[in-house]
């Protein structure tokens, strides 16, 4: 976790470890989103189709482990995003 | 507004939107195309106004606005605004923030009559996101399905007719890279122009909000309670507003206790609710064979650990190849033709006003003409780049070691072109969303060695470094060179490192992107890239250089006085005693100089009793301690016109006094004698030029063009200085530590 720095406004809705994030995916897993922490990039991943329900994949990340490729629904569309942002991401058990 | 409802499938009161009144006669009708990045939107506006476009500026901010005439069908033609991409009409970045100034405000000039939607036909659920906050606050609009082809290869169908009565829109299915519905289109805009707002209402502000949007729709008069409650929301950052209306806004939001990001997250997920329903009549998917999508795997081989970086590797040598090799054939033909022109205008005319034309208009119009190729062959790279989806996976695979400097992954290409030259580079820093990261990009990518420096490393290296190897396999002489380049790449790197931290950022940014399917290039796009940033050049930083070359060529021509012609007189008049005999019949005892050379030291004298030979003594005390005398001071200043000057310079100065067969510059600064008879040149002194020119900000282009990308003179006038003086604390340091 010492590669990144966690971003300021992280809401401390939860604690930390409670949920998987979608930084805890391993390479090719499927999960669903459960919820959104940070309530700035929530709004962000909202639009771009990230909402609660819906499944992601994550199809890899970059050499250097970051940024990571999560693929969104049945498939439908691919988004790229810093780990600073996936930890926000988190996913049903 | 009546027979608005005609169309209505959903229980919704129609209401007036504020753009639905007739254009008045006297103006084009006014069309403004909105839609989620990589949804064809600039595709679309390239196929419909192909040459007729316009770059300009939002007021207040540094967003380009592309405008451009359409012509519809009918034979009418309408202005069309390309807005910048967005998810939705709550901005996140400063480009988008022109958008929610230009919607909200019915008063302003470009509001637009109509908005043309484009949306991805093979995400429509997203794209939906976006039409359904434009049809809320009551806009007329037109829904272009784009991107068509891609949905049917993913056996996504649309049920066209169901889609156009659930939207209550007309639905026009295109194909902006192919052209395709594009007739189609251009009939149904003609139809709308006398358009009237959609009907459906996708969502309503719930119960709690109605005191608030009421009491702001009252105070501002407004069709609606969306657009009311888009005042709520973004008050702070419509331009539009008074101060006094702001206050009004903020007391009531305040007493209200409006939570804007809660709301703005449940009205998100509200509408995501409410297309998901409409979607389930409209859109089927038929999926025969479950296999990865072609642009999924061909990212496995893309942003591979190994193959990536290579790929990516080769790419950037091809590109470091066009703008550095290529380039130079009709750079050599721009310049030769420069100077035929110059020549054939001295051979006719003479006089003052002939030179100024000559050595000054003309020489500055060819420092501008001289970089088209290098920026017209950059921007072919980047636009196809950009438009095969393959800058995505750049910036993708470079973020996380850009980072560290303050950069981004989207920095990457500006830096390395940055080589070539900084012109081109900076103007394609354009791509970095984040206000923050550009300007780091910008303000360092200069420090990068570009080509015009060569001159001036080759020749000072080539003075004083043997052509020797090392350990019998380098070159003395490459090594300097990319000890050189390396220093470039280091100071720019620890530049940015020092800036991220004193720069704050205007606003959040966010690294998520879509990463957009592989395509072919559109040839269309790529063309009208490269002509519209030849354009912006050659009009917003060609005046400045110009300009600049005008004042320089006055300096370096004439003198305080008459002390030019004076010298000029007393070198002729020597001349003149040496074939004249002394009283007893003698001759002096000095060779007489053939007429060349005469002409050279005349040139040299000239030069040195100029305005910036002036200059270059008034300047000596502060650059003495680099080890530089009043000759070099004269080269620094002449070349800040472009670093290659230098070598011109240099070459008239230092043949002051010297024999007339030394044909080279490098010979003529090999034969400079200090005070004590040794040489002048000695390899700390050219270390300490080096170094110099390796940091200084010796580029008039550069500064205009970084004007020109930032629309404020601090940013230019922030890099002279910053960069004269690491330059001048590099210089004094090497000279005075190794001298």
């Amino acid at each position: 976790m010492a590669l990144f720095r966690r971003s300021a406004a992280v809401a401390a809705s939860q604690p930390a470890s409670a949920r998987r994030t979608a930084n805890d995916l391993r390479p090719g897993e499927s999960a669903t989103v459960c919820c959104l922490k940070d309530p700035q990039m929530a709004l962000k991943l909202l639009e771009m189709g990230c909402i609660p329900g819906t499944q992601v994949r994550l199809a890899g990340r970059a050499p250097l482990g970051d940024p990571l490729m999560l693929v969104l629904g049945d498939e439908e569309y691919t988004l790229s995003l810093r780990v600073s942002e996936a930890i926000t991401i988190q996913l049903k058990d | 507004m009546a027979g608005a409802t005609k169309d209505a499938v959903r229980p919704a009161t129609p209401q007036p939107g504020p753009g639905s009144a007739a254009p008045p006669a006297e103006r084009l009708p006014r069309l403004a195309l909105i839609g989620n990045p990589n949804s064809g939107k600039t595709s679309l506006f390239n196929q419909l106004t192909g040459l007729n476009q316009k770059v300009g500026n939002f007021p207040g901010v540094t967003v380009d606005r592309k405008t451009g005439v359409a012509q519809l069908g009918g034979q009418r033609r309408a202005e069309v605004v390309d807005l910048p991409g967005t998810y939705s009409l709550y901005p996140k970045s400063l480009d988008e923030r022109v958008i929610a100034d230009l919607l909200y405000n019915p008063l302003s000039p470009d509001y637009p009559d109509f908005v043309v939607v484009t949306v991805d036909a093979s995400n429509l659920r997203r794209s939906l996101l976006l039409f359904s906050q434009l049809a809320d606050l009551g806009l007329p609009a037109i829904l272009a399905l784009n991107m068509t082809d891609v949905a049917a290869e993913r056996g996504i169908q649309i049920d066209l007719a169901a889609l156009e009565q659930e939207l209550g829109v007309p639905v026009v299915p295109t194909n902006a890279r192919k052209g395709v519905g594009l007739a189609a289109l251009r009939i149904v805009m003609a139809d709308r122009l006398a358009a009237r707002p959609p009907a459906g209402r996708f969502w309503q502000p719930g119960a709690a909000l109605q005191p608030l949007l009421a009491s702001i729709r009252q105070h501002f008069d407004l069709p609606n309670d969306y657009l009311a409650l888009h005042y709520a929301h973004q008050f702070g950052q419509l331009h539009f507003l008074s101060e006094e209306d702001r206050a009004y806004l903020a007391q009531v939001t305040e007493q209200q206790a409006f939570d804007s990001t809660a709301e703005q997250a449940a009205e998100t997920v509200a509408r995501y609710a409410a297309i998901n329903e409409l979607l389930l009549e409209v859109v089927t998917v038929t999926r025969t064979e479950r296999r990865e999508p072609a642009s999924n795997r061909i990212d496995k081989v893309l942003t591979h650990r190994v193959f990536g970086y290579l790929i990516f590797l080769a790419i950037l040598f091809l590109l470091f190849q066009a703008i550095f090799a290529w380039a130079q054939y009709p750079m050599d033909l721009i310049d030769q033709g420069i100077s035929l022109l110059s020549a054939a205008i001295q051979a006719h005319f003479s006089g003052p006003l002939v030179r100024l034309l000559t050595e000054g208009v003309i020489a500055g119009l060819g420092g501008v003409l001289i970089f088209i190729p290098q920026i017209a062959l950059l921007f072919a790279f980047l636009a196809v780049l950009e438009e095969t989806g393959y800058m995505a996976r750049v910036t993708f695979l470079m973020d996380k070691l850009m980072r560290p400097f303050g950069l981004s992954g989207k920095s990457v290409v500006p830096l390395i072109s940055g080589l070539a030259c900084a012109v081109p580079a900076i103007m394609g820093a354009r791509t970095i969303e984040s206000w923050k990261d550009r300007m780091l990009t910008i303000f360092v990518t200069p420090l990068m060695s570009c080509s015009a420096r060569i001159p001036v490393y080759t020749v000072l290296v080539a003075l004083v470094v043997p052509d020797e190897s090392w350990l019998g396999i380098f070159n003395m002489r490459g090594l300097v060179l990319m000890g050189l380049y390396l220093l470039g790449l280091g100071s720019a790197l620890l530049s940015a490192l020092i800036l991220k931290t004193v720069l704050k950022a205007r606003e959040r940014s966010y690294f998520i992107m879509e990463f957009p399917v592989y395509r072919w290039p559109r040839w269309k796009n790529v063309g009208l890239t490269i002509v519209e940033k030849v354009k912006a050049f050659i009009f917003q930083a060609g005046k400045v250089i110009v300009a600049i070359s005008v004042l320089l060529w006055v300096l370096a021509s004439y003198g305080p006085g008459n002390r030019q012609d004076k010298a000029e007189a007393r070198l002729r008049s020597i001349q003149a005693d040496i074939n004249t005999p002394d009283a007893k019949g003698n001759y002096p005892k000095r060779l007489a100089l053939e007429p060349a050379e005469l002409e050279r030291q005349v040139a040299a004298a000239r030069l040195e009793t100029s305005y910036a030979g002036t200059f270059g003594h008034v300047i000596e005390p502060v650059i003495r301690p680099l080890g530089f005398d009043w000759k070099i001071g004269i080269a620094l200043l002449t070349s800040f016109a472009a670093r290659e000057v230098f070598v011109g310079t240099m070459s008239t100065i230092y043949s002051v006094g010297q024999d007339a067969d030394l044909g080279t510059v490098q010979q003529k600064l090999a034969n400079e004698k200090d005070p004590h008879g040794q040489p002048f040149f000695t390899p700390v002194r050219a270390l300490s030029l080096l170094v110099f020119y390796v940091f200084a900000m010796q580029c008039m282009s550069t500064l205009a063009v970084t004007y020109r990308e930032t629309k404020s003179w601090r940013w230019p006038l922030g890099q002279l200085v910053y960069m004269t003086g690491l330059a001048y604390a590099a210089s004094l340091l090497v000279w005075q530590l190794f001298s």
